[in-house]
């Protein structure tokens, strides 16, 4: 299937659409409050109530998902278009849930592998900001062994039915429906016997069990199925040939997690890459090894700006071809461990003060994000996926022996 | 043919493609090796085929002869050094396009004249700007320039001049009364002494020079001393550094295509050592660096051509490439085993040259401390 198509744009044009933006979005977007902006760990009600008013606001204005197809309720704009609303969007609250995975990840998957019912059904439903999407993809048994799929789902006439567990889905409790890989035929080697299906959320048989975190939030659930009916129609692609549409979906992932994506939308700062200034005041006040601290803050610096630049080169280059489409991986790479490296630098900032701090004072929360900083090199396909990737289909190694490729799934062997 | 940057016009891609046809055919390591034995480098004739190829006129504006492929020289200067990184390629390319660079900005009519020559490859020029135990900062210039009878009178000690005993005429920063002042001198003027010095680096030519009461006339003056000098000094640190990246991003990525190479020819244990996860692991985190690293100068380039935010700009690219390119070539040194710390073998050629470009003109460090002033420290 192809990849982006990345169409030439028209730097006046593309400067005048700059001005629309801005005047569009100072007119309508709520300004972000930047001494104490809204934080996604509110309450998730407001969280979800909020968002979806948001993405109905870009949507009334022609803002929202322009990379769309306008038969499909998008603008038929360029990666281009988008990035300027991104860019243009820094300064105000963005209906950020929906960027990933709805729009960018569930959303071009069933754009390129739905029928056209499916898609009328669906992609305006998101644009408009009225249905979030979730996947329901890795399972208790493994996150990166993704086509290890233990869930279950048996044909009954037109229907099939789903038993099993899900895992690590982003804020399902709030959202309305699902893409979930499970297994139809277990007669066969693992990667031939998946289909992937639209699931409703809150449907008849599933279980959401909220997971809560090291920092104390719930973003993350856990999914228990139960007899759970699902209708033939919810099928994406063929029966027992799921594993293409997951690759889809695997590849939109890593353009998102790469920013490579002409489907996210928005971006909001986050507190330990963006707020170097804040970082640097403090630990110039509070104390410290001068010497350290300047080399910290420089290395940070670095850092951020390393991985613009390469995210930016990584676009351009599978635009022209230079790179194969996986060199989204390495954005994925460089930002997992760039990001991990942030952490720690911002907590080593903060000195003792990240680790014992007065009752009031929000010093510690830089304690918690260092205790949960690996969270950025695991969540949307490992640092070691990642890695895999990069040798493999960007060097062209050879790919690692896998014992259960050629046998029936339901020969492999499995943990406990 | 793989592209340095991922946006090059055609016509720059004609121009990099013919930079990197000529280091094959006129300069391949074999060559490179026989050079080492050359006091100068190089073989003038092949700097003036160089020449030809518009290296040295990139910098120099059309009004006075020169002219870059994009109208954005500094992009097309860097494009040359990723290649002659990529070739380990020697000459004095750095210094005569940096100075080249501040002559025609800043020269007058006299030292313009000499842009001619330079872009002919018969002239050849040198920044003596570093003195022993420096930092590579402005402020740790300690050769005075002493008024004297409407002239200067030069006294100081220079240290790791690039081309400084290759070259005809050195810029010289040196601290006057009025602040930095940089005088273009010829190198066989009276009390000047030009001493070649060893480097690490076996291809290009390194001098210490040496002022003992060199008196000239204010007509060596490039540009008034003061700001206008300290923005000269500026520009060309910032010169320099962007060049010394890209040729180590040039170089860090010739090293890793031929380590990935040998990690499908090499097997031990029945299979080659690119079917290893631990290695490919290993390659996966080099490839990063590398193509980072590219981006980094990139980054740099654009900025110095767009005259944005350049100083930062520029200190990520050293602060990032300085140490990435290093450590991917002792990577790629520790996967070739023993054969990879052997002279026989062109590794070390590339690290050498690669940890010269990472020292001088500041460390990464160094440049890690310039960016945490610029973020508020």
């Amino acid at each position: 299937m192809a990849d982006f198509v990345y169409a030439e744009t028209d730097p006046a044009e593309l400067a005048e659409y700059r001005e629309q933006v801005e005047t569009w979005m100072n007119e309508n977007m709520p300004r972000r409050d930047p001494v104490n902006p809204w934080h996604p760990t509110q309450d998730d009600d407001e969280r979800s109530t909020r968002n979806r008013e948001l993405q109905r606001r870009l949507s009334d204005g022609g803002y929202a998902a322009v990379c769309y197809p306008k038969e499909y309720g998008g603008q038929s704009l360029t990666i281009a278009h988008q990035r300027i609303i991104d860019d243009v969007s820094m300064d105000f609250d963005m209906p950020i849930l929906f960027s990933v995975p709805t729009l960018s990840i569930c959303g071009p998957t069933i754009l390129e592998c739905g029928t056209e019912e499916q898609k009328q059904r669906y992609i305006p439903a998101w644009i408009r900001g009225d249905e979030l999407w979730v996947q329901f993809m890795s399972e208790p048994s493994g996150g990166s062994d993704m086509a290890g799929a233990l869930t279950r789902a048996d044909r009954d006439g037109d229907e099939f039915i789903i038993n099993g567990s899900k895992i690590w889905s982003t804020f399902a409790q709030r959202s309305d429906y699902a893409l979930m890989l499970a297994r139809t035929n277990w007669e066969v080697p693992k990667h031939r016997g998946l289909t992937m299906f639209i699931v409703p959320i809150h449907h008849p048989g599933i279980e959401i069990h909220p997971i809560q975190m090291v920092d104390g939030t719930e973003e993350f659930c856990q999914e228990y199925f139960n007899d759970v009916i699902i209708p033939a129609e919810n099928v994406v692609g063929e029966v027992d040939d799921g594993w293409t549409v997951a690759s889809r979906l695997l590849f939109h992932e890593r353009a998102s997690v790469g920013n490579a994506s002409p489907y996210t939308q928005g971006r909001h700062r986050s507190r330990s890459a963006d707020g170097l200034n804040d970082l640097a005041a403090f630990a110039r006040n509070y104390g410290g090894n001068v010497g350290r601290q300047r080399q910290r803050l420089g290395e940070t610096e670095t850092l951020s700006r390393v991985e613009v630049l390469l995210s930016d080169r990584v676009v351009k280059g599978i635009e022209s071809g230079y790179f194969p489409a996986p060199a989204g991986s390495l954005v994925r790479l460089f930002h997992g461990l760039s990001r991990a490296d942030r952490t720690t630098v911002a907590m080593e900032l903060h000195g003792d003060r990240a680790l014992v701090w007065n009752q009031g004072e929000d010093t510690g929360s830089y304690g918690v994000e260092y205790v949960q900083r690996q969270q950025t090199c695991i969540g949307g396909g490992t640092t070691e996926m990642a890695r895999n990737i990069i040798s493999e289909r960007i060097l062209g190694m050879p790919r690692e022996p896998a014992a259960d490729r050629d046998l029936p799934f339901n020969q492999v062997p499995r943990s406990g | 043919m793989v592209p340095v940057r991922v946006d090059l016009s055609g016509d720059q891609e004609f121009f990099q493609e013919t930079a990197r046809r000529f280091i094959e055919t006129e300069v391949p390591v074999s060559v490179v090796r026989e050079w080492h034995d050359l006091p100068d480098g190089c073989p003038q004739s092949w700097w003036q085929a160089a020449a030809e190829l518009g290296w040295t006129s990139l910098m120099v504006p059309e009004s006075l002869g020169g002219g870059s492929i994009s109208g954005r020289p500094i992009v097309d200067l860097a494009i040359v050094a990723d290649e002659m990184g990529r070739g380990v390629v020697p000459g004095p390319f750095m210094p005569t396009n940096v100075v080249a660079d501040t002559l025609g900005r800043s020269g007058n009519s006299d030292q313009q004249s000499l842009l001619e020559g330079v872009m002919a490859g018969e002239v050849i020029l040198a920044w003596a700007f570093c003195e022993p135990g420096g930092d590579w900062t402005p402020s740790h210039v300690a050769a005075t320039a002493a008024p004297s009878n409407g002239g200067y009178v030069l006294t100081g000690t220079k240290t790791a001049v690039e081309a400084g005993a290759q070259a005809h005429h050195l810029l010289v920063t040196a601290r006057t009364p009025d602040g930095l002042a940089q005088f273009l001198l010829p190198t066989d003027i009276a009390g000047l002494t030009v001493t070649p010095q060893e480097s690490l680096d076996l291809g290009r030519r390194f001098a210490e020079v040496r002022f003992d009461g060199v008196a000239v006339g204010s007509e060596s003056l490039v540009g008034a001393p003061g700001a206008a000098a300290e923005a000269d000094v500026e520009r060309q640190r910032q010169v320099m550094v962007l060049l010394q990246c890209a040729d180590n991003a040039g170089s860090a990525a010739k090293v890793l295509e031929f380590t990935v190479e040998y990690a499908f020819d090499r097997y031990s244990f029945g299979r080659p050592l690119a079917s290893y996860q631990a290695l490919k692991h290993r390659f996966a985190d080099m490839k990063l660096w590398s193509e980072a690293s590219q981006a980094a100068v990139d980054g740099a380039a654009d900025a110095l051509a767009a005259g944005q935010d350049e100083a930062r700009m520029v200190s990520v690219a050293k602060s990032y490439v300085g140490d990435r390119s290093v450590d991917l070539m002792q990577d790629c040194v520790q996967i070739h085993g023993g054969i990879g710390v052997t002279y026989e073998h062109d590794l070390h050629l590339y690290l050498r040259r690669a940890t010269v470009n990472r020292g001088l003109f500041g460390t990464p460090a160094d440049h890690r401390d310039a960016l945490s002033e610029l973020v508020g420290y």
